[in-house]
């Protein structure tokens, strides 16, 4: 039984029927627009198709041999692509060769203008494509929700570590970051810095001034730090910096000293000046005596520091250690 | 309800009456978190509430709001992805309308938890169609004036005539005359298969 050729080329698009010379006998219209016009009735199929898997097969007997199998071939004219082929006996000594472009389908349409008048009514590959577009639709809208979802995380993150009045990380952050540096061990010191006179400040001007000088004094912390050092409001007029990495004693007390210098400055409210000054107390992270502390005995190391500075007098700063005699000279 | 669905409804308002007019029927509507999010789950409730206060702020009957909404999702240029899908039903307008009873499956290939009410395609005497869409539990009541919006956007789409007309209810089913008077009444719109959409892109970068 020979079919008629329209049948044959509503069936199977892209088939290619070859005759028991080897010659291409007919081409369906998909498989033409493949091949970009290079000329195919008449020439030998192994000009038109390279068929490489499961083995080369260069002859009609080779290509029979093989009927039943998948075969992988590429096109020697045109695109050049590579399809999966059926070779099935013609009955007369001939082969038809099918093809299909696989799930390179989506690839194929696009560089050959292809339409769905291209393809078997039924072929699943317009099904394929309109489910690659539905999916990709839905995994967008998918992504969107996800880059909204992570955009309000971090905002809820942020705000979370954030003291709201001044801007400066909070006593939730202080406490994450010096967990995490006590776990990788590295020294650093911590500053714990108490206002002077904030309570007359509050008491004399209001609340409200009272912010104001703690965001003055926030802004002079931010100032004088690095980027990477964390200063925490973690009280009402109690902060923290945690500075790592740097544990010279004499670059410590300048920049103490500076601190309190700089907080000393008037800072005006309105119509009025506030003045408050600061303590502060200096602990390390991995002290030169004695075995590394917890996060909450390095707190009250420094707070005693701090205690030890308050009682010389305010407008001073103290180290938790005593500083050797060494270090002196 | 799914969450595709009400954030149909939004973005038809905003898209279609600006921002501030959303924001005032999410107000409202007591719609406290403003924004609905097309992959999370809705109350049905919230989007009836919302599509009330569509209802009030826009002086409109809700069947013309509804049918608006399915205009709105196959022309508008922010929908073109699913015109695009719509118009993979088939090659012309009656062979779209045979695809139909096809949409909520496909949908389903696409999200597996959208659940589009259940349609069935009849055809009377020639181009004569009457599509009946049945509603299930967790479908918005009036789908059928969506899908009359959405059928008419597609005949032109297709460049078809085509006369609907929503019929009421029976027996549950909302029921929709089609006449298609001709299918290749004007020039429709392209349809290129290779037209990558913008989403693959994007969603490739």
């Amino acid at each position: 039984m020979i079919l008629p050729s329209d049948t044959l080329d509503a069936l199977c698009p892209m088939h290619m029927h070859i005759g028991a010379d080897g010659g291409v006998r007919r081409m369906g219209p998909t498989l033409r627009k493949l091949m970009e016009g290079a000329a195919g009735e008449g020439a030998q199929f192994a000009e038109m198709m390279d068929v490489f898997r499961p083995r080369r097969v260069g002859t009609v007997p080779d290509l029979l041999a093989l009927s039943g199998r998948r075969l992988q071939l590429r096109l020697c004219r045109g695109s050049q692509m590579v399809l999966k082929g059926l070779a099935m006996p013609d009955g007369q000594g001939g082969v038809i060769v099918n093809m299909s472009f696989g799930i390179a389908v989506v690839d194929a349409v696009r560089e050959h203008a292809l339409t769905s008048t291209d393809f078997a009514v039924t072929d699943l590959a317009i099904d394929m494509l309109y489910l690659v577009e539905a999916k990709s639709a839905a995994f967008e809208a998918s992504r969107t929700l996800n880059r909204r979802l992570q955009g309000a995380m971090l905002a809820a993150e942020q705000r979370a570590y954030t003291d709201t009045l001044t801007g400066l990380r909070n006593r939730r952050a202080l406490d994450h970051v010096l967990q995490r540096l006590l776990l990788e061990g590295g020294n650093f010191a911590l500053l714990h810095i108490d206002l002077d006179y904030f309570k007359q400040v509050n008491d004399t001007h209001g609340h409200a001034a009272g912010d104001r000088v703690l965001q003055a004094v926030a802004r002079v912390m931010l100032e004088l730090t690095r980027k990477d050092d964390t200063v925490a409001r973690i009280g009402g007029d109690e902060f923290v910096i945690l500075l790592v990495g740097l544990t010279d004693r004499v670059r410590l007390s300048a920049l103490a000293e500076q601190l309190i210098h700089r907080i000393e400055r008037p800072i005006p409210v309105e119509d009025v000046e506030c003045r408050v000054s600061a303590s502060i107390g200096i602990a390390f992270g991995a002290p030169k005596t004695g075995a590394r502390p917890g996060a909450e005995e390095l707190m009250e190391r420094a707070d005693s520091a701090l205690y030890r500075a308050k009682r010389q007098g305010r407008a001073q700063h103290a180290f938790d250690e005593p500083t050797p005699v060494e270090d002196l000279r | 309800m799914h969450g595709l669905i009400a954030r149909t409804l939004q973005c038809f308002l905003q898209d279609t009456y600006g921002y501030a007019a959303w924001q005032d029927i999410a107000r409202r509507a007591r719609f406290e978190a403003a924004e609905f999010e097309a992959m999370l789950d809705y109350d049905m409730v919230t989007v009836e509430q919302v599509l009330d206060g569509a209802v009030v702020h826009l002086g409109k009957p809700r069947e013309v709001i509804l049918e608006d909404i399915g205009t709105y999702l196959i022309t508008h240029s922010n929908n073109e992805g699913l015109r695009r899908l719509m118009r993979y039903g088939g090659v012309d307008f009656i062979e779209f309308l045979h695809s139909l009873e096809d949409l909520p499956g496909r949908a389903q290939l696409a999200v597996a938890d959208l659940d589009l009410p259940v349609l069935e395609l009849g055809d009377d005497s020639p181009g004569a169609f009457v599509l009946a869409c049945q509603a299930g539990q967790r479908s918005l009541p009036g789908f059928g004036y969506v899908l009359v919006g959405v059928l008419r956007a597609m005949a032109d789409d297709y460049g078809a005539l085509v006369i609907l007309d929503h019929r009421g209810i029976l027996e549950e089913a909302e029921i929709i005359g089609i006449t298609v008077v001709e299918t290749d009444f004007a020039e429709g719109r392209d349809f290129d298969l290779a037209a990558a959409p913008a989403l693959r892109r994007e969603a490739a970068s």
